[in-house]
């Protein structure tokens, strides 16, 4: 059975959710080799066992850190022609998909982005035009390179233990080191799920008039991420990193809440695949109650306080 | 310097989109404009000129026909000239074909510093094409960038993801590609438009590049299309005016649902 190889998203061997996705994924086409790189691996090792990694390639390098993605795509390469793998997995982030660019291009490989599922025979399911249209594709030439969009799968645990691990040296080409990092300032955390991986998504837009604490209250009480419309990011409001839809993040949670968001095509790019969702809007003839499973017209600022403590009632 | 910005023509994204029979993108039957998207690309570019460096900057499209509307608005937004590469054999071409195209004609546009692009097309979307024609052509790519400084020799940008915000340091020749945080890009004025129709646009077809037609198009593709279904509409659900009871209601239905 060929090498399916995931490339894992971690931080100093923190192993991310979307890496046991791939996990799960790969394991229905061939055998999942993790690909490590970077430092960190000893405090990875258990959970990608666990989650079916049946080997690792490691690469510990500074290059990795030190320099733009292209050290990660030429050390991906290496290893994707030196195991013969019959495909590559990445997530889908911006730092995934630009090392699947490079990656495809080294290979002569077709590239897949943005999958929603991927088969055992690496048939992939995406959602194109603003989540309008589902297409299956297939990678005819080259090993498969394939990005998956976060939480496109459950990972199920296997219980295992990596079998084989392989330090693998790289020998990094000139072009490698063009593009160096020269500051990285960590972002403060908001203690809340990660917006792509949250089950639940509460975004508020214009409608909020610049005020989120409503919308992060009932977004607390219900234990999910926060979410912006790019109405509310252009004014300020909440950061950027926050904004779902098209040139913001895509989420496909099971429940979405939109409150005070009229529901521009661009937006709902980014939410249409969300499983339930929930709109508060004061116009009874904005779009997005069109694609709503349960509205209220009203208020934000007194619907979304009242829902709050009536869920935290309901808790107890 | 010389600045070539990538331009893309696409179909308007407010419109009905739809694909054609052989699964390709139908770019005939909606409207096209210039990706939103790429506007900021060349609306940079033009910053850099507004900065006090001397500029040339050349809008490059890769399209059918109808594509040239692309450039014209970035000509009238104020580019100096305009590339338009278009062959019948182009039809259908995956990400590595247009990307391969596009860094042949940067090639045979010559001397180019910086090439600029947008973060997406907003047809196809996969924000890979800009990273391949740097991979194509030997050069640093910094993508998703949200603020720019150019210098004679090279480029620092800051660029933020989730876990962190990036500063990022490349000498040029590079690419980079902007996110639509990083400017707001001008309209044309009428003084624009009209010196628009006098700037040169060159056509060229692929035996100009020197690239071979049976390495692009859909026969040449490395992935296909299977199967499109258009997703089936939301069916809408109940939806309640707040009689002040309204987030009460809320959450009743979530209830319902075991969502909480
Ligand atoms: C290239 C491009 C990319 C884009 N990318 C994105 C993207 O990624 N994400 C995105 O979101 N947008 C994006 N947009 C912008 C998009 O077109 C819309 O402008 C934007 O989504 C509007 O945000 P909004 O719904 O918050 O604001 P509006 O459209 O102004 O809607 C505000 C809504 O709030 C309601 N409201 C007002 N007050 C209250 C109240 N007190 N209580 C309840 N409801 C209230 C109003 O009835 C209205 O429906 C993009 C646009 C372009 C051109
Ligand atoms: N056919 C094309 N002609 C010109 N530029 C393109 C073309 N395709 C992609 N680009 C550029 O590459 C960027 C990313 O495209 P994509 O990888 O398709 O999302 C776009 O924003 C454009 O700047």
């Amino acid at each position: 059975m060929a090498e399916i190889l995931v490339l894992v998203d971690h931080v100093d061997g923190e192993v991310k959710k979307t890496a046991l996705e791939l996990l799960t994924l790969a394991r229905r086409a061939g055998e999942p080799a993790a690909v490590f790189l970077g430092s960190g691996y000893d405090a990875a090792r258990d959970t990608l066992g666990q989650y079916g990694a049946a080997k690792a390639y490691v690469v510990e390098a500074p290059e990795l850190e030190q320099y733009l993605v292209v050290p990660k795509a030429e050390a991906l390469a290496q290893i994707a022609q030196s195991s013969g793998a019959g495909g590559v997995l990445l997530t889908s982030t911006p730092e995934g998909k630009e090392i699947a660019a490079r990656l495809a291009v080294k290979l002569g490989s077709g590239v897949v982005t943005d999958a929603v599922d991927v088969a055992a025979d690496l048939t992939t399911t995406q959602s194109v035009f603003a989540g309008g249209y589902t297409v299956t594709a297939q990678v005819t030439k080259g090993t498969p390179v394939i990005t998956v969009k976060p939480n496109s799968v459950t990972p199920e645990a296997t219980g295992g233990t990596v079998g084989a691990e392989d330090k693998v040296a790289v020998a990094f080409s000139d072009a490698a080191t063009k593009a160096r990092i020269v500051e990285r300032k960590p972002r403060a955390a908001t203690g809340r799920p990660e917006l792509t991986e949250a089950s639940i998504v509460v975004s508020g837009g214009r409608g909020t008039g610049g005020d989120f604490g409503p919308v992060e209250a009932l977004a607390d009480a219900l234990g999910a991420a926060v979410g912006a419309s790019r109405a509310a990011v252009d004014s300020g409001w909440y950061p950027h990193a926050y904004q779902v839809g098209q040139t913001g993040k895509t989420v496909s949670p099971q429940l979405y809440l939109a409150c005070g968001i009229s529901g521009a095509i661009q937006h709902r790019a980014g939410m249409q695949t969300s499983k339930t969702i929930v709109v508060v809007n004061k116009d009874p003839e904005a779009p997005i109650f069109a694609m709503a499973d349960f509205g209220v017209v009203g208020d934000l600022h007194t619907v979304l306080p009242q829902a709050t403590a009536e869920i935290q009632k309901r808790k107890g | 310097m010389k600045i070539v910005t990538l331009v893309k023509h696409v179909p308007d994204a407010t419109a009905d989109r739809t694909f054609t029979a052989d699964n390709t993108t139908d770019r005939a039957g909606v409207d096209g404009l210039l990706s939103e998207l790429d506007e900021y690309a060349v609306e940079e570019a033009l910053k850099v000129g507004d900065a006090g460096t001397d500029v040339e900057i050349i809008a490059l499209t890769m399209g059918p026909g109808g594509a040239e509307a692309a450039v014209k608005k970035a000509l009238q937004m104020g580019a100096d000239s305009a590339v338009h590469v278009v062959d019948d054999s182009l039809h259908g071409s995956d990400a590595l074909a247009t990307a391969q195209v596009l860094a042949a004609a940067v090639t045979k546009i010559g001397d180019v510093d910086l090439v600029l692009t947008g973060m997406a097309s907003t047809d196809g979307g996969m924000s890979v094409v800009p990273a391949m024609i740097a991979e194509y052509l030997g050069l640093a790519h910094v993508g998703f960038v949200g603020e720019l400084t150019v210098s004679d020799t090279a480029v620092t940008a800051r660029r933020d993801d989730d876990a962190a915000s990036e500063t990022i340091e490349a000498a040029l020749p590079a690419v980079v590609s902007v996110t639509d945080q990083i400017n707001e890009p001008r309209y044309p004025s009428f003084k624009g438009i009209m010196a628009a129709k006098k700037k040169p646009v060159e056509t060229w077809t692929l035996a100009d590049l020197g690239v071979d037609s049976g390495a692009v198009g859909l026969d040449a593709a490395l992935c296909v299309v299977r199967e499109v279904t258009k997703r089936p509409e939301r069916s809408a659900g109940s939806v309640v005016t707040d009689e002040g009871d309204g987030g009460t209601k809320l959450a009743e239905f979530l209830a319902a649902q075991k969502l909480i």
